[in-house]
């Protein structure tokens, strides 16, 4: 293998690197259904042939375009997504057959609305809750629901047998990613936080599973040697750093870069990108459209109201990463991640003794200065307690 | 052996030569340069305490601008400097406010003076000092005269916490045939609201104090502690209590390194 730092930065480039990759596979006549969140089922869309492939906007340009239909006051992740769907500048909302939205949070819900003017659009009803057996029951309906769009829109098929095979490949492909994060848990780490980041956001724009999953161990193996060899990629003794809030990745990476300049080191994403559609796999053996409502309903996404697994994941994760310090990143006007702030805070810092900071943010740089400050203040917080 | 701590704010510079307690401190205006400010203030700082450069061994600063002085031996932020200045000042201060150019803080410290919480205002002038300068301005004055003007006057409430809208707020009110002095408690009323509910975003501890170059207006001090229902403790040296918290870190630096106990950090200007 090559270089460990040369593989994660064309890694790094997976996003970009996927245009070429789709357009072979739409040539070859792949169809492909684009997704805006985790709570998409992949197995089902996997299982009829499909490619699926994450739309969510992370970068800045294409707001201003869409705050011609959209309020200022809405989230940078709504708006990002929307205006690359009406400029026309991300291929594979482009070359999407399919769109996929759930009704997670109200702006989303709304922007679909505009969104199924320029394209198939099918919205999934996700309840809001997830401790009633209707609950798993409805959004059981609703996955049924999308198989069939997906088969009727696309001219697929999903048998239970192919359904059944997904679901073992992509449990196999959160086994081997949570192997490669869960690296972190040594102390110090092997990577550093936004390396880990970067590889684990390269995951939903490799559309050769096999090869990836092949990839990423190899590079699993690759680390461990390095490390073993004394081969150390981070400092010790610095404050290790869970962060846990909002979808985040391309322009919001700011916040990753900044921690870790400023003295931290994060060990653990307790968000969309990291563990939170990774701790919990499919059950192999139950009825295939039962066990997914389960896992998917499970994840404990602050659009579920309580929301009482997202706790129950933290206090874990804080434990075995030995975490000393948490930071929740909320985009700007994500009410519920940022309602949700006071119980997770009350929470880090009454029942595990550790310090907690909230960083609201959006896709400009134009906080970085204010931003660096505080992460700055909070690591001179929690140094004199990790050296 | 001396150390000095610079504080670079967006608006003044405070600079603080200390040995284990307070000898010399300066407060210039910023400018365009805050690296400029910073070296001026310096120089300022040993002409007037007489103390030569070569007898300084350590330099830390603080603010906005700490990243431009390069010939300081270590940046720090001014939330910890704050913090520990308002200590030095105060050893049972457990809360600090601190209402700067810029931003506005509020610090939680623990028994050793240590910062155990802090939230700072949203990347918005609302409730700042420029806030204040820019009102003052519309009344045709600067900051230090809106306590002259609101001592005494009945408040004309200011609805709007932003300094946009604030501006068009005031002289609409102006318009109306508001007094101006009505309207400057009004403005003093807004910072002190603002602060307040900063405060409770922090286990609001006694002692509480309060710092930055707001805490010289008077009349803030006093709004605030009506609406709080405490006291703020406001040291002779508030405004430079940055300065001091960067000065004070490297003295127990030189001071550690020389092997010897940590600086008393005693009362020096308490009331």
């Amino acid at each position: 293998m090559e270089s460990i730092k040369g593989f994660i930065e064309s890694l790094s480039r997976a996003r970009e690197n996927g245009f070429s990759e789709m357009e072979q596979l739409k040539k070859s006549g792949k169809k492909v259904v684009g997704t805006y969140c985790l709570f998409a089922p992949y197995e089902v869309i996997a299982a009829s042939g499909a490619l699926p492939v994450s739309l969510c906007g992370m970068k800045e340009e294409p707001i201003a375009p869409a705050e011609k239909h959209l309020p200022r006051n809405l989230c940078p992740l709504i708006k990002s997504s929307y205006g690359y769907a009406i400029t026309g500048t991300c291929p594979y909302f482009f070359y999407s057959d399919l769109v996929v939205g759930e009704t997670t949070c109200d702006g989303k819900k709304k922007m679909f609305e505009y969104l199924g003017r320029i394209t198939p659009v099918h919205v999934m009803r996700l309840p809001d809750s997830n401790n009633r057996e209707e609950d798993y029951t409805n959004w059981r309906k609703e996955i049924r629901y999308l198989k069939e769009r997906i088969e009727k829109e696309l001219g697929l098929e999903i048998t239970d047998e192919k359904l059944n095979d997904s679901i073992k490949e992509k449990n196999e492909e959160r086994r081997v990613f949570r192997e490669f994060y869960e690296l972190s848990k040594l102390d110090p780490p092997p990577l550093a936080g936004l390396e880990v980041f970067r590889v684990l956001f390269s995951s939903g724009y490799a559309f050769d599973k096999r090869k990836q999953i092949e990839t990423i161990r190899d590079l699993i193996s690759a680390i461990k040697d390095a490390y073993t060899n004394n081969k150390l990629r981070t400092q010790p003794g610095r404050p290790r750093i869970l962060i846990t809030g909002c979808p985040i990745g391309g322009a919001t990476e700011k916040v990753l870069r900044i921690i870790e300049e400023s003295g931290g080191t994060i060990v653990c994403f307790e968000n969309c990108g990291g563990t939170r559609d990774r701790e919990e796999l499919v059950d192999e053996q139950a009825d295939p459209y039962e066990a997914l409502a389960k896992k998917y309903l499970n994840i404990a996404c602050s659009c579920m109201s309580p929301n009482e697994n997202r706790i129950t994941m933290l206090s874990r994760l804080i434990d075995e990463y030995r975490v000393d310090g948490v930071i929740d990143v909320v985009l700007q006007a994500c009410h519920t991640y940022n309602v949700e702030t006071y119980r997770i805070k009350e929470f880090v810092r009454q029942e595990k003794h550790i310090p907690y900071m909230a960083v609201e943010t959006d896709y400009s740089q134009g906080d970085e200065g204010q931003m660096r400050t505080r992460i700055r203040a909070f690591m001179e917080m929690l140094e004199p307690r990790t050296t | 052996m001396y150390s000095v701590g610079i504080d670079i704010g967006s608006v003044a510079t405070k600079a603080v030569i200390f040995n284990g307690g307070i000898i010399e401190s300066v407060i210039i205006p910023t400018g365009w340069s805050p690296r400029d400010a910073s070296c001026e203030a310096l120089e300022r700082l040993l002409g007037k305490s007489g103390i030569e450069r070569e007898s300084i061994q350590s330099i830390i600063v603080t603010g906005y601008g700490r990243a431009l002085a390069d010939f300081a031996d270590q940046a720090i932020t001014e939330i910890a400097c704050h913090g520990r200045g308002a200590f030095f000042l105060n050893n049972s201060v457990r809360t600090v406010l601190d209402i700067g150019g810029q931003d506005s803080k509020a610090i939680s410290l623990d028994e050793q003076g240590s910062v155990t919480d802090f939230v700072m205002n949203d990347k918005c002038a609302a409730g700042t000092g420029r806030f204040l300068e820019v009102m003052a301005h519309l009344l045709g004055g600067e900051v230090q005269d809106l306590d002259r003007m609101a001592a005494g006057a009945e408040a004309q409430t200011i609805t709007n916490m932003c300094t946009v809208f604030a501006e068009s707020e005031v002289i609409s009110l102006l318009a109306r045939g508001a007094s101006k002095e009505s309207i400057a408690r009004g403005i003093l009323e807004s910072i002190a609201s603002r602060a307040v509910t900063l405060l409770g975003r922090v286990t609001m501890e006694q002692q509480l104090a309060f710092t930055g170059g707001a805490s010289r207006s008077a009349v803030l001090q006093e709004l605030i502690e009506q609406k709080i229902r405490a006291k703020l403790f406001v040291s002779p040296h508030a405004q430079i209590a940055g300065a001091v918290g960067a000065a004070l870190t490297g003295w127990n630096a030189l001071l550690r390194k020389s092997m010897t106990a940590p600086a008393r950090e005693h009362n020096v200007s308490a009331h």
